[in-house]
């Protein structure tokens, strides 16, 4: 602090000086607080960014069994795979092909996790990102189980159950998603929130309870 | 802790590690904690603390508009409207961004009537002057390109406007005008060109130039509203009798000064950002429309003045080209004003009355030039623009002679506050 200027100075108040300087700090720190406000806020989605990565609604009567549908949520595929029963009941038999049959480490919505190997919400329609967990390419369908040769070119064993594969690098994964062992991809397929609004009407985006993990 | 500039005590700890790689402490020294200014400035000395403050707002305010806005002719009018209504905050941003043009302009015309109260383009203040009158010319150049960007009408038919006069210059001016505007008329080509220069290479130029400005400031040191020299009486260990450190008295006084323009222009931000059509214009909110001019194209209310002169001249010899000489000459006289002052004093405090009839002729013509530029060219307005701009020349060009025989008092010694 400069000394007071000039011959006949008044000695200075040192505690007062510091509580003015401390109070203008103070005050001056709480100004640029709000004023850094709109700046950095301003960096969040947009409203026309959020308006279109709203909920997308999907009709999904129309699909037989078997069928596929892929819909864009937020920029990303998403397959709704309708499955019949037969498919449905062999879920459980083939664990010992997979990397992760719980799904304990997989990016999905808690209902999805809870849900067992049918990885859904309602077992009928198979909801999940068609994004493959190694490098990000969209895999492709391939529903028949024991159908080895029905990708042409790939082979896909004999001990196939039915689900999708991957044309880059060859992941496999079941008809619920679900990878298996020795893969380059290391995950499941994602699975993004949604929910039901009629027997096969699909609100991606949206849950009626918001809890995701 | 003692403030005399003998006292070189090498400082402890992190900031003695940064004093012997960079002259920190040093230069904090010199320029802040004992830079001596005089102890008598008033109203008129905050405006320089001001623009600078005002120019902090334009880059932070301008480059966040630059992260959402798009330039080219076919979205930038949208993304302008998508800033004002979907981006977060967007509207404030863009707010205090077209509002802090305005309050530049306000701001660097005081700090420059100030100049003319107390003589600061003196010697041997005269590049000190003279970098200011290039800011002066630069800050006009960005605030031109930077009312294109939004692609109004206003800014369309501004920017066809101003780039004809480039077309007027005999012989070369047709080609000219080509390669300003990339294109035949303003086009996409020309925004583009526009965005590249307002946002990167003129902040640039005029950073440039404001810290040449402060260099020159700081080597001969402020002049004062008493006009004389404090280091002519210094005290034992050289520090001005009538200077005060500008850390902290300035530092704190120039405080005050932000937070009472800080309410005005915040006042302004959010009761009336088009500042009844003076700071936003109407036309402004159409969309660019080549084949549609407004029913009234004006600049923006701190162009008007120049604006008035150029239209006052009118056509000879077949050409508008000296409508533009006069408007260039009305913004060259400016560097010249050093040499035409040839009053034995500064301050306008010594001089005497003729002096001050013609500073507030000066002031009175060139507020009515403003006027007449946003008037329509009809009625009184050509003949009193006219009749101003002569006016606004005979402050500078009758200077050394009125300056001579204007008699002036005597001028104190040390300030009298």
């Amino acid at each position: 602090m400069a000394d007071p200027v000039g011959p006949q100075s008044e000695q200075v108040d040192h505690s007062r000086r510091r509580l003015l300087t401390a109070a203008t700090v103070a005050g001056g720190a709480v100004g640029i607080a709000f004023a850094a406000v709109p700046f950095i806020a301003s960096w969040e989605p947009s409203a026309r960014a959020k308006a279109l990565g709203a909920p997308v609604s999907v009709d999904a009567s129309k699909l037989e069994e078997g069928q596929m549908l892929k819909v864009v949520y937020r920029g990303q595929p998403v397959f709704i795979v309708r499955r019949g029963k037969a498919v449905l009941d062999q879920l459980g038999n083939h664990n010992d092909l997979l990397a992760d049959p719980n799904s304990m480490d997989s990016e999905q919505p808690v209902y999805i996790k809870d849900s067992g190997p049918a990885r859904a919400r309602n077992p009928e329609y198979w909801v999940g990102y068609a994004v493959c967990t190694h490098l990000g390419c969209s895999p492709l369908g391939a529903f028949e189980p024991a159908n080895a040769t029905q990708i042409s070119g790939i082979n896909l064993g004999n001990d196939w159950p039915g689900g999708f594969y991957c044309p880059c690098h060859g992941s496999k994964y079941d008809i619920s998603g679900r990878v298996f062992k020795s893969m380059p991809a290391p995950k499941n397929l994602p699975v993004p929130s949604y929910t039901f609004a009629g027997d096969a009407h699909i609100v991606i985006g949206e849950d009626e309870n918001p809890k995701s993990g | 802790m003692a403030g005399a500039s003998g006292s070189a005590q090498p400082s402890k700890g992190l900031l003695g590690w940064i004093d012997e790689r960079f002259p920190l402490t040093t230069l904090w020294k010199s320029q802040v904690a004992e830079y001596y200014a005089p102890k008598n400035f008033n109203f008129w000395y905050y405006f320089g603390s001001l623009a600078l403050l005002v120019l902090v707002n334009q880059l932070l305010t301008g480059i966040w508009l630059t992260m959402n806005y798009k330039p080219s002719s076919a979205e930038a009018f949208a993304s302008v409207e998508y800033i004002m209504r979907d981006v977060d905050w967007g509207w404030l941003i863009r707010y205090m961004h077209s509002t802090g043009a305005s309050a530049f302009f306000i701001v660097v015309y005081l700090h420059m009537f100030r100049a003319l109260l107390y003589g600061s383009h003196r010697k041997p203040r005269e590049l000190l002057w003279i970098f200011g009158c290039l800011i002066f010319l630069v800050l006009m150049a960005e605030a031109f390109m930077g009312y294109v960007l939004p692609w109004g009408n206003m800014s369309f038919w501004g920017a066809q406007v101003i780039t004809s006069l480039f077309g007027s210059i005999p012989v070369i001016g047709g080609a000219l005008l080509e390669w300003i505007r990339g294109d035949f008329v303003i086009a996409d080509a020309t925004l583009n060109r526009f965005f590249a220069l307002h946002v990167a290479a003129l902040p640039l130029a005029l950073l440039l130039l404001v810290a040449v400005h402060l260099t020159a400031l700081h080597e001969t040191g402020s002049n004062n509203p008493d006009g004389i020299e404090i280091h002519d009486h210094e005290d034992e260990q050289g520090r001005p009798l009538d200077g005060i450190p500008f850390h902290p008295y300035y530092t704190v006084k120039d405080l005050v000064g932000v937070m009472g323009f800080l309410i005005i222009f915040f006042g302004i931000i959010f009761f009336a950002p088009s500042f009844g059509g003076l700071f936003l214009e109407p036309a402004n909110f159409e969309p660019a429309n080549p084949m549609q001019t407004p029913p009234h194209i004006a600049p923006v209310w701190y162009f008007t003045p120049f604006y008035a002169m150029l239209r006052a001249v009118p056509s000879f010899m077949g050409t508008q080209v000296w409508g533009v000489l006069v408007m260039g000459a009305a913004i060259l006289v400016l560097f010249f004003l050093p040499w035409l002052d040839r009053s034995p004093v500064r301050s306008i405090r010594y001089r005497g009355p003729i002096y001050k009839i013609m500073l507030a002729i000066f002031v009175v013509s060139f507020v009515i030039l403003a006027v007449c530029g946003m008037k329509p060219p009809a009625g009184i307005y050509p003949m009193l623009a006219r009749v101003c701009t002569v006016l606004y020349f005979a402050f500078f060009l009758l200077m050394p002679w009125y300056t001579r025989i204007d008699p002036v008092k005597p001028v104190p010694q040390r300030v009298t506050g």
